[in-house]
C-alpha cells in the first residue's frame, strides 16, 4: 500500500464516522428521543428499583413457589429443546447435501427449518395461544417449534461439513443408508450438534421466561401475576432468580462443551 | 473366465462433453492391472462406474458373472462387498478409532440394525486385528484415525477394503498425497495383496515408473478413451506421450 492509498483509506474512515454520527442524530430527531432527558431520568429510576425491587422478608416467603415455577420453567426448556433435536436430526438428514434421500425430501426439510426459524418465537407464543389455548402445552410448542427450526438448520450445516468422502467409502462397502448416518455421519457431528442443543437449551430457558408472559405459564406467569397486582419485591426476587438459573445453566453447559470437545 | 468385463461403456454428465467413450476392458483373477492418464482423463469415473458408485449411461459391466448396471438397491449392496475400494483422500471417520473403522467394511454382511448396534461377531475382530497387523499398524488400533499419519491412514484403509473379503480391490489414487518412503509402503502392501491374497487390483495412477514396476498390465486413458493397453514392458517413451499429451512429455524429461 503507498502513501496516497493510506491516505485514501484514513479518509474514509473520517467520513465513515461522520455519516454514523450524523445518522445517530437525524434518527434521535425523528423519534423525537433526547439523549440528555433520557440520562437525566437514570438515577431516579435506579433509585426506584432500589426502593421497590429489592427483596424483603415478605416477598422471600414466595421463594419456594416461584423456584417450583422455576424448575417447571427450567424442564419445559429442557424438553423442548431435546423433542425438536430429536425431530431436527430427521429433517437436518434429509436437508443436509450429504445424507439426502431425494430432493423433495431437501426441499420440505429445509422449507419448514426455514418458516420455523423465520417467525419469531414471540410471535409463535401468540399464534398457538389463539389455537391451543392458555396452558403449558401452548409454552411447550412455541419453544419446540421455534427449536426445530434452528437446530435443523444448525444440523444441516454440521452434516454438510462432514463432506461426502466417509459417506462414499461405507455405501462402498455395501453399508446401508442409516448405516452409513449412524456410523460416519453422525459420530463426526456429534460434538457439533451437542454443544448447538446446549445453546438451545440456554436460549430456550430464556425466552420461556417471555413465552410464559404471553402464553400464562412457568417463571413468565409468575413475574407477570407479581406485577400486575403491584408486588414489586417479587417480581425482584423473580427476577434475581431467572438470572441465576440462566448463570448457572451457562455455566454448566460450557463445563460440558469442554468436556466433550 | 474373466473377473471383470467392460463392453462398450459409456459415461456423461452433461450431454455435450462424454466422461468415457467406449471402454472395453477385461480383468482376470488375481491381475494387478494400473490405469494411468492425466488428470481429468476419467480414470476416477471410470472406477466408481464399476461399483456403480457412479451411474454409467451405455455399454455393459460384468463382475463376476453379474450384469452389474442390471442389479437392484439389495443386489447392488450385495455386489459391493465383493468390491473394496481404497482412495486418495483415505476417506475414513477420522473421530472414530482405528478398529472401528476397519470393521466398516463388514456393514455389507450385516443387516442395518446390526450395522447401527455395532455388533461384530468374534471372528470379525480377530480377523481385523489379523489385518492391522499384517499392514503393521496393529499398535494404532484404539487411536483415533486423525491422530495418524497419511500413510498409516491409508493402510487402515486398505484394511477396511480386504476385510470385506473382496475379489476385486479398486484403488483411486492410493498415493497421490503421500511421501514417497510411504507411497513405497503402500504400493508394496498393494501389490502382496494381489501375490499372497489372490484378490484382483485395478489402480489408478499418476506415476508412471510407478505403474510400471508393480504393474502386469497398464491401461493408458486419455480424454475417456482407452489409448494403450499392454504388459508394463510394452510401455514406450511414444506410448507415454501418446497418453499425456506433448506438453507432459516434456515435463517428465526434465
Amino acid at each position: 500500500m503507498n502513501e496516497k492509498a493510506m491516505r485514501k483509506n484514513r479518509w474514509q474512515s473520517v467520513i465513515f464516522l461522520l455519516i454514523i454520527i450524523v445518522l445517530t442524530y437525524w434518527s434521535s430527531f425523528i423519534t423525537q428521543f433526547n439523549f440528555w432527558d433520557g440520562l437525566v431520568t437514570i438515577p431516579e429510576a435506579t433509585g426506584w428499583m432500589l426502593s421497590n425491587l429489592s427483596i424483603t422478608q415478605d416477598s422471600l416467603e414466595r421463594l419456594p413457589k416461584i423456584m417450583e415455577t422455576l424448575v417447571e420453567t427450567i424442564f419445559m426448556s429442557i424438553a423442548a429443546t431435546t423433542l425438536a433435536a430429536a425431530v431436527s436430526l430427521f429433517l437436518g438428514l434429509f436437508g443436509s447435501n450429504t445424507t439426502k434421500v431425494n430432493s423433495f425430501l431437501s426441499v420440505f426439510a429445509r422449507f419448514v427449518a426455514s418458516v420455523s426459524r423465520n417467525i419469531p418465537v414471540v410471535a409463535w407464543s401468540l399464534i398457538l395461544l389463539i389455537s391451543f389455548g392458555q396452558n403449558s402445552v401452548t409454552g411447550f410448542l412455541a419453544l419446540f417449534v421455534g427449536t426445530v427450526g434452528f437446530l435443523t438448520r444448525a444440523f444441516m450445516e454440521s452434516m454438510d461439513e462432514v463432506g461426502q468422502s466417509s459417506v462414499e467409502a461405507l455405501t462402498a462397502t455395501g453399508a446401508t443408508y442409516f448405516q452409513i448416518v449412524s456410523k460416519a455421519v453422525i459420530p463426526q457431528c456429534l460434538p457439533q450438534m451437542l454443544s448447538w442443543i446446549l445453546f438451545m437449551i440456554e436460549t430456550n430457558i430464556r425466552s420461556a421466561t417471555l413465552v410464559g408472559i404471553l402464553t400464562g405459564t412457568g417463571i413468565g406467569y409468575t413475574f407477570d401475576m407479581y406485577y400486575k397486582t403491584l408486588n414489586y419485591n417479587a417480581v425482584g426476587l423473580v427476577t434475581l432468580c431467572i438470572v441465576i438459573a440462566v448463570i448457572l445453566v451457562d455455566l454448566i453447559s460450557n463445563y460440558i462443551r469442554k468436556v466433550i470437545l | 473366465m474373466a473377473l471383470l468385463k467392460v463392453e462398450g461403456l459409456g459415461k456423461s454428465y452433461t450431454s455435450d462433453k462424454k466422461i468415457l467413450k467406449n471402454i472395453n476392458l477385461e480383468i482376470n483373477p488375481g491381475e494387478f492391472v494400473s490405469i494411468i492418464g492425466p488428470s481429468g482423463a476419467g480414470k476416477s469415473t471410470f472406477l466408481r462406474c464399476i461399483n456403480r458408485m457412479v451411474e454409467f449411461n451405455e455399454g455393459k459391466i460384468t463382475f463376476n458373472q453379474q450384469d452389474v448396471g442390471s442389479l437392484n438397491k439389495r443386489e447392488l449392496r450385495r455386489m459391493r462387498t465383493n468390491i473394496g475400494m481404497v482412495f486418495q483422500h483415505y476417506n475414513l471417520v477420522p473421530r472414530l478409532t482405528v478398529i472401528e473403522n476397519v470393521l466398516h467394511g463388514r456393514f455389507g454382511y450385516k443387516t442395518t440394525m446390526q450395522g447401527i448396534l455395532g455388533r461384530y461377531t468374534e471372528e470379525e475382530k480377530e480377523r481385523a486385528f489379523e489385518l492391522l497387523e499384517k499392514l503393521g499398524i496393529q499398535e494404532h488400533a484404539y487411536k483415533r484415525c486423525d491422530q495418524l499419519s497419511g500413510g498409516q491412514q491409508q493402510r487402515v484403509g486398505i484394511c477396511r477394503a480386504l476385510i470385506q473379503e473382496p475379489k476385486l480391490v479398486l484403488c483411486d489414487e492410493p498415493i497421490a498425497s503421500l511421501d514417497p518412503n510411504s507411497s513405497k509402503i503402500i504400493m508394496d502392501h498393494l501389490k502382496a495383496i494381489t501375490t499372497e491374497l489372490g484378490i484382483t487390483c485395478l489402480v489408478n495412477l499418476h506415476q508412471v515408473d510407478v505403474a510400471q514396476n508393480y504393474s502386469d498390465r497398464i491401461i493408458g486413458l486419455n480424454q475417456g478413451e482407452i489409448v494403450f493397453e499392454g504388459a508394463s514392458h510394452q510401455l514406450s517413451e511414444e506410448q507415454i506421450h501418446k497418453i499425456y499429451g506433448t506438453k507432459t512429455k516434456e515435463l517428465i524429461i526434465a
